[in-house]
């Protein structure tokens, strides 16, 4: 449309009238993410380097992706934004693009081509799911369980459906305290075909299914809301399997070498990345977008790969990841995108969530409750 | 304030004092002060002006208490009815779809689909139609992704036109030519009509020069386009700041024209229109058969099909008053439907359930703090100062530290593989595969939450103990009363005030408590307030969060004023 492409060409030369004269460039950037092993990563491999480059510029880091949405939203009200790029997850992202509390980007214009000249919109492909949206890494929400709570003569478990199977691995297992993914996985569980789960999710009888389905293991979830709940829980010995973060996992095992093991069946992928506020006066923009078009370049994101097990989101940054920075080994087979863990994904659908997120986030809390 | 006047009461009393003694013995009239004014007068004055330097003194309290308190509150209490997105997103859609039977069967029909459109464009051009859309998905699932995925759909449907009047006439390409057609005089009104409704629907004032005035005659041979023409000039001229007259139009301009030529009675009077490019206007009008024939109705329904469903229309027209009580009724399972107020299926019935629970273990908490806290108090008032001052110290010391802290603390020793449980196997009280489940449940919730609040009872309780002299026990059980008597006759009536005040505290902190409950509650153990912070922090559903808040909050006022009528405010001390 012609307005949108008038918005973008004007943002776009700002960014390029800021890339040419460094002064019209804010020196102060806040920058939110969600703190912990992740943000570590981010700081190493994005703004360090960067402000190294620019010893002017100075970063703050603000922890608070997981309340992003509402906080951005009460900024906006109060009108002063104080952010100037945000990381969250991908539905975040398209929530805050509907509430036009997040600037569209032109992909090609703002962001850096692969190094053979590839557009980073084709760079990026269907991982732009949102026109806010920039993604940084894919992360997949899995199960990890206890090796050593494995019974005795039983496989170790390697099918989404152990998880219901509470008469070969006793002990309880903990699930997040929200319908999404739990209730796909129950589907899942209950016959349905991959391919038809959301068509099934979207009907009254379906969710029900997926509630009765969940139902008999009720008595054996424990439910988490912090990502870190299920590592402490599987470190504990509270759980014999728990669903988290991938990257979570990882740090429990490799890291912390705990008697934990990954089980990839039907992992959730999902994706997250950064997005610039609206209304950020045009030195501050100035400054995000050169930051931005920096840290999200092809070697920038296999860099972050160095200190966390999530993909990077460009195409090209995979043949670029290598080992990982202090314990020297290999990161590639610990990616949830390695073929060998990948064999049996699911992915995460947007759209239906944005739609239903509401009315099945109050059929489940009401299904809690009883 | 009453100190302050009493002393300044006080003080000028004496010297008056004399004055009147003097004014008595005299024997007639008022009494006068010494400046010979009415001694009630100067007396009254006095008082008025110590009363007004009190208020100016805590002026800058009550301004700040009002600013940073009351009127936060107010506001976020009238989002728990206010609804004026619809309603200031789409005016002409909510005013078309009046007429429109919700009972019937039918959705509406063409006139409002063609009102959706222009309303929609708009929107979309400012990026409000998904906020539509998420506000009525709280509603009914699937309105989000409708409005959001027709909204990409509109230019689409503006281009159909636009399409064929180009290759009508090349001039329909130029900006010029739609300045030059529209622009004349007569229109203020019109252009006054569609700035106030864009500042509704932006939220924000649209003052300022246009540099385009719609010509009063094109708006009535041309109603669509000049209106739809003039939103986009007020759009281009304030949002984006740019020239009216040298940017091409919105594909909403070309769909108007083309729902113009739709009407016969605008073709007959292009005919009769000799102005400025009227060859153009009257090609366009002889060519109308070329243009897309299918209503708007079919392309909305073609972009996604919810839009000929009865119920999403039922939803739109509900929720289109600027007031709604949809979110009260939410937040008591119950909803609005065409058919009057119903309640919630049962599947989706948690919000009573979850207000019975709040109220019942806040009550079981502020019990329990009673019962851990009284003895605790009485030992730190009854004890010699250098002992209870240690004492005080381990009552204080965990009310310093994070409640994070504590609250984590709690999980390391109540989950089944913690050192409760640990214990408890070891010394044989508990066997191995059967250890107690003391936390994600309602005890694990009571049990950290009343140590959080413990020093909330204890540190009043203490204070009015404080005051009691121990000699009323000595008298008492010197008149023969026996220990549990002296206790429960002459003790206990007077700390009763202390009780009071604790468990106000208590169980008004313990109402609004999320962050203990979220940790060790599991699905058993969580609050309202945790749906209220889900709703606030993570649905953004704020109306509904608002409302939930508005209703604990009358909860509160009514437990304090039942509390008043029964104990007696007066009853409670918080100090000496």
């Amino acid at each position: 449309m012609k307005l949108t492409t008038t918005l973008m060409t004007s943002t776009a030369l700002t960014v390029a009238a800021g890339v040419a004269s460094a002064q019209e460039m804010a020196n102060d950037m806040t920058l939110v993410s969600w703190g912990g092993a992740y943000q570590a990563s981010q700081q190493n491999a994005y703004s360090e380097p960067y402000m190294e480059m620019h010893p002017e510029v100075s970063i703050v880091w603000d922890e608070s992706s997981n309340e992003a949405v509402a906080k951005l939203r009460a900024m906006n009200e109060a009108g002063n934004i104080t952010w100037d790029l945000v990381d969250v997850v991908a539905s975040d992202a398209m929530r805050l693009c509907d509430e036009g509390l997040a600037m569209e980007i032109d992909h090609d214009e703002a962001l850096e081509p692969a190094p053979d000249g590839t557009d980073a919109s084709d760079d990026f492909g269907d991982l732009i799911v949102s026109d806010c949206f920039i993604p940084q890494i894919v992360y997949s929400t899995t199960f990890g369980y206890r090796t050593d709570m494995v019974p005795e003569g039983a496989e170790a478990p390697n099918d989404i459906c152990d998880v219901w199977d509470t008469e070969t691995y006793p002990g309880k297992r903990s699930l997040e305290k929200r319908p999404i993914n739990n209730m796909e996985w129950a589907l899942l569980c209950d016959g349905v075909a991959k391919d038809e789960v959301y068509d099934v999710l979207a009907t009254d009888e379906g969710q029900q299914r997926a509630l009765d389905k969940l139902d008999e293991i009720k008595d054996d979830v424990i439910w988490w809301s912090a990502g870190a709940d299920t590592p402490q829980l599987l470190a504990d010995g509270e759980v014999f399997m728990g669903s988290t973060y991938n990257g979570r996992l990882f740090s429990a095992i490799e890291e912390q070498d705990q008697p934990i093991a990954m089980m990839w069946d039907a992992q959730v992928f999902d994706l997250d990345g950064w997005i610039v506020p609206t209304g950020l006066p045009e030195d501050r923009l100035a400054r995000v977008m050169d930051f931005l078009r920096f840290a999200t370049d092809t070697q920038r994101l296999a860099d972050q790969a160095k200190y966390i097990s999530y993909g990077p989101a460009r195409e090209s940054s995979a043949p670029l990841v290598g080992e990982h920075a202090e314990l020297g080994i290999e990161m590639a087979p610990h990616m949830p995108t390695d073929p060998d863990n990948a064999a049996n994904t699911f992915l995460y659908n947007y759209e239906f969530w944005a739609d239903y997120r509401d009315d099945i986030d109050a059929k489940f809390q009401a299904w809690l409750a009883q | 304030m009453s100190n302050v006047t009493d002393a300044a009461a006080g003080t000028s009393t004496p010297a008056s004092g004399e004055d009147s003694a003097e004014a008595a013995k005299a024997g007639s009239g008022p009494v006068l002060a010494a400046d010979g004014r009415p001694l009630k007068q100067t007396l009254r004055r006095t008082l008025r002006r110590e009363k007004m330097r009190a208020l100016a003194l805590i002026a800058p309290l009550l301004l700040f208490v009002v600013i940073t308190f009351i009127v936060p509150i107010l506001s976020m209490l009238f989002r728990s009815v206010e609804n004026q997105i619809v309603q200031n997103t789409m005016p002409g859609t909510v005013q078309a779809i009046q007429s429109w039977d919700e009972q019937g069967t039918e959705p509406p029909g063409e006139e409002v689909f063609v009102r959706l459109y222009f309303d929609l464009f708009k929107a979309s051009e400012a990026k409000r139609h998904t906020q539509v859309g998420n506000r009525l998905n709280y509603e009914q699932p699937g309105l989000s992704s409708m409005f959001r995925g027709t909204g990409r759909d509109l230019d689409d449907m503006g281009e159909e036109f636009q399409d064929v009047f180009e290759e009508i006439d090349p001039a329909f390409e130029e900006a010029a030519f739609w300045y030059e057609l529209l622009s004349g005089e007569g229109g203020e009104a019109l252009l006054e009509e569609r700035r106030e409704l864009l500042a509704a629907m932006n939220k924000e004032e649209m003052d300022g020069d246009v540099g385009f005035v719609p010509s009063a005659q094109m708006a009535d041979i041309l109603p669509w386009t000049t209106m739809a023409y003039t939103d986009f000039a007020i759009w281009t001229a304030i949002e984006d700041q740019d020239v009216v007259s040298g940017e091409e139009p919105w594909e909403a301009v070309y769909a108007g024209l083309g729902q113009d030529l739709r009407n016969p009675g605008t073709v007959a009077a292009i005919e009769d229109y000799s102005g400025p490019w009227s060859t153009t206007l009257r090609a366009a009008a002889e060519n109308r058969d070329q243009l897309p024939q299918q209503g708007f109705r079919e392309m909305f329904v073609a972009s996604d099909e919810d839009w000929d469903s009865v119920d999403a229309w039922r939803t739109i027209a509900l929720y289109s008053p600027p007031i709604t009580a949809g979110y009260f009724l939410n937040s008591v399972d119950m909803t609005k439907t065409v058919d009057g107020i119903e309640s919630r299926p049962e599947t989706q019935q948690i919000y009573l359930t979850l207000f019975q629970r709040t109220l019942i273990m806040s009550l079981i908490i502020t019990g329990s703090c009673i019962l851990l806290g009284y003895p605790v108090a009485w030992l730190l008032a009854n004890l010699p100062l250098r002992t209870a001052n240690v004492l005080m110290i381990l009552v204080l010391l965990p009310f310093w530290t994070s409640l994070l802290v504590r609250t984590s603390a709690w999980k390391v020793l109540l989950q089944q593989q913690g050192v409760i449980n640990e214990i408890l196997v070891w010394l044989g009280f508990v066997d191995d595969a059967n250890r107690l489940v003391l936390m994600n449940n309602a005890t694990g919730t009571i049990i950290a939450m009343t140590h959080i609040l413990l020093p909330f009872m204890i540190l009043p309780l203490y204070s009015v103990m404080k005051t009691i002299p121990p000699s009323y026990l000595r008298a008492a059980k010197s008149l023969g009363a026996t220990n549990w008597t002296a206790f429960w006759r002459v003790y206990f009536p007077q700390s009763v005030p202390g009780i009071g005040a604790g468990s106000i505290l208590v169980f008004i902190l313990a109402i609004g408590y999320y962050i203990t409950p979220e940790i060790v509650g599991g699905t058993s153990g969580v609050f309202i307030s945790n749906r209220i912070a889900y709703h606030i922090s993570s649905s953004l559903n704020w109306g509904l969060a608002a409302a939930l808040g508005s209703i604990l909050l009358i909860v509160v006022l009514a437990l304090y004023w039942l509390y008043d009528r029964i104990v007696g405010i007066d009853n409670v001390k918080l100090g000496g």
